[in-house]
């Protein structure tokens, strides 16, 4: 997982606006692509260009709503973008369950939208779930992940624990 | 404190006497319902081991009958899954064909008072049969097949009293649209109906509101129960439940009033629902390319007869191609033999095979750039049917038959005095 095992993570920003649906983050046709390919359709419909401009351990910041919509992996997208982290005003529940079964960080911090501006660098730490703007000095507290949400996140998320009992295959060679 | 209908239902499955806002609970699954997206290359995980087939259900229904060769193996896929765990409840292409939520309602899957799951969002749906049911991700799904569990984060309630009787041509759609245009998301946050009004709805028309309940991201969606549903249920299924009504002095974070009698026909612009719906009349004359009726919230047989009222005897417009897709086989079957389809087909409409198809941009009915669409389907997203420079109006099946009739959005109160 980027940012070590102490969950802290320390990332360039870059902001998305309120109701982000999953649509935009996964296109139905981009969806029918390998998982490889998936994360390169990252806002194509709204933001052309951007999945290109992303660096690995970029920390995206979300308004309200984040993620609403349909069930499809759109947080692995994200993840496999090299985006470290979420932080979002609220975040849509489907989404938030496939944030912590697809491992990808993900927190909700209610006023972070105002704390930031693209480029700006993000503190974030899953451990006492402080966001400190980094080029400002000024910080807001997330609601904290309940710790049985952190363990699976910490263990790579759902299928890594089901693949130790036994219960799913290994991975595929296509996937 | 008492608690609300969905803290009742999660606390009994979670074996505790109470659950509060907040909590982290561990629940038991009594139905888990896997489809062709969750058996697609790029999502599916080999299962080797499920925790118990009956409570397994499995249907292809996205892309039904396959729509390229990349459905054709997902389907391939759920019937060698089906084959090697001996799954009994499979509604392969044929006889028991639709939309899983849909399919959940023909055959009684929703036990009331328990939990179902589906990775597809609009899970939800189930929550009018007062089931915690949810839209989960893939993950989740294969961990509730393999382990019969799952998790819930407990989210605060609002509860929805439902008031008086909807006018002529106006329909739940509408009453849907006023709501996510007026309270916008309800992220994290259940939703909970009851009020005078609910004898005067039918299951189907009850049944478009909680499924639409995914376009407000709810965590869930549920009806309180009543003689209605219940028999709705016990006439499908022989299996015994326990429903759970509201405590008397639950804990509600709001409690709203919707009066049915004030509503009118509502219409969602493009690209989301939330915040965003104005009047028939605020829209109408846009000239529409394309009008969808279907899908899981707008598929039912009310919704097919209130198409074929409008378009009975009439014509839709040359600029316009209309598209309704019944959201089961059984739906289908039971509109043919009462004329329905032969009307609906008659006015020049093409009804389709039952899928998710147009809803969802998967086929049968795609949206090509610049193109308009008014569609009673569930969600409006751009891109969502297709090109993302589509604009995607949302509406009433009334409302979208009459803007086919006219080729431009009109009001359907017309065809209601």
């Amino acid at each position: 997982m980027t940012g070590g095992s102490n969950m802290v993570f320390h990332g360039r920003v870059w902001v998305a606006g309120d109701n982000i649906n999953t649509d935009l983050i996964l296109p139905i046709t981009a969806y029918y692509l390998t998982i490889e390919e998936q994360p390169k359709f990252v806002f194509s419909a709204n933001r052309p260009g951007w999945s290109d401009e992303v660096r690995k351990g970029d920390i995206l910041i979300g308004g309200k709503n984040f993620g609403m919509g349909s069930s499809r992996p759109a947080a692995r997208s994200l993840k496999n973008l090299g985006l470290a982290c979420l932080v979002a005003e609220s975040i849509n529940g489907l989404f938030y369950r496939n944030a912590v079964n697809f491992a990808f960080p993900a927190l909700e911090a209610p006023g972070v939208s105002a704390l930031f501006r693209e480029g700006e660098t993000a503190e974030v730490s899953f451990e006492d779930f402080e966001v400190r703007n980094a080029d400002t000095g000024t910080s807001c507290t997330a609601a904290p992940m309940p710790t049985p949400l952190l363990d699976i996140l910490k263990a790579g998320g759902i299928y890594p624990l089901l693949e130790k009992e036994g219960k799913i295959a290994p991975v595929q060679k296509a996937s | 404190m008492g608690m609300t209908a969905i803290e009742k239902i999660l606390a009994r499955n979670g074996d505790r006497k109470v659950v509060r806002p907040g909590d982290i609970v561990t629940v038991r699954v009594e139905t888990s319902i896997l489809f062709d997206n969750n058996l697609m290359d790029s999502v599916w995980r080999e299962i080797l081991e499920v925790q118990d087939p009956d409570k397994i259900v499995v249907v292809l229904d996205h892309r039904a009958p396959a729509a390229h060769i990349l459905s054709a193996k997902a389907h391939k896929r759920g019937r060698e899954f089906v084959r090697k765990f001996g799954i009994e409840r499979f509604h392969d292409i044929g006889r028991e064909q639709g939309i899983s939520h849909a399919l959940v309602a023909d055959h009684g899957y929703g036990l009331p008072g328990t939990v179902l799951l589906c990775s597809d969002s609009h899970t939800c749906s189930a929550g009018v049969f007062n089931v915690a049911a949810r839209g989960v991700g893939s993950p989740d799904i294969t961990y509730s097949i393999c382990k019969g569990e799952t998790w819930f984060r407990v989210g605060e309630t609002i509860r929805y009293d439902l008031e008086g009787k909807l006018p002529p041509g106006v329909f739940t759609k509408d009453l849907f649209l006023y709501m996510a245009g007026k309270y916008g998301n309800h992220a994290t946050q259940n939703i909970e109906f009851g009020g005078s009004a609910l004898p005067g709805l039918s299951m189907n028309a009850r049944r478009t509101i909680t499924t639409m309940g995914a376009e407000l991201s709810v965590e869930f969606a549920t009806f309180e129960p009543d003689d209605i549903m219940l028999d709705y249920v016990r006439a499908r299924t022989d299996k015994p439940f326990e429903p759970q009504w509201p405590d008397e002095d639950a804990n509600y974070l709001d409690r709203r009033t919707l009066r049915l009698d004030a509503l009118e026909p509502l219409v969602a612009l493009p690209d989301t629902v939330l915040n965003n719906s104005r009047t028939v009349g605020d829209v109408a004359g846009t000239a529409v390319d394309q009008a969808f009726i279907g899908s899981c919230a707008n598929g039912t047989l009310d919704d097919l007869e209130i198409a074929a009222r409008i378009l009975d005897g009439r014509q839709v417009s040359r600029n316009t191609r209309l598209i309704v897709t019944p959201a089961t086989q059984n739906i289908y079957r039971e509109a043919m033999r009462l004329g329905y389809i032969q009307t609906i087909m008659e006015a020049g409409g093409v009804v389709t095979n039952a899928t998710c198809g147009a809803c969802g941009g998967g086929s049968m009915g795609v949206v090509g750039p610049g193109e308009t669409c008014i569609t009673a389907s569930t969600r409006n997203f751009k891109g969502r049917m297709g090109d993302p420079s589509a604009r995607i109006f949302m509406a009433s099946p009334a409302t979208v038959a009459a803007s086919a009739i006219a080729g431009k959005i009109a009001s359907p109160l017309g065809y209601f005095q």
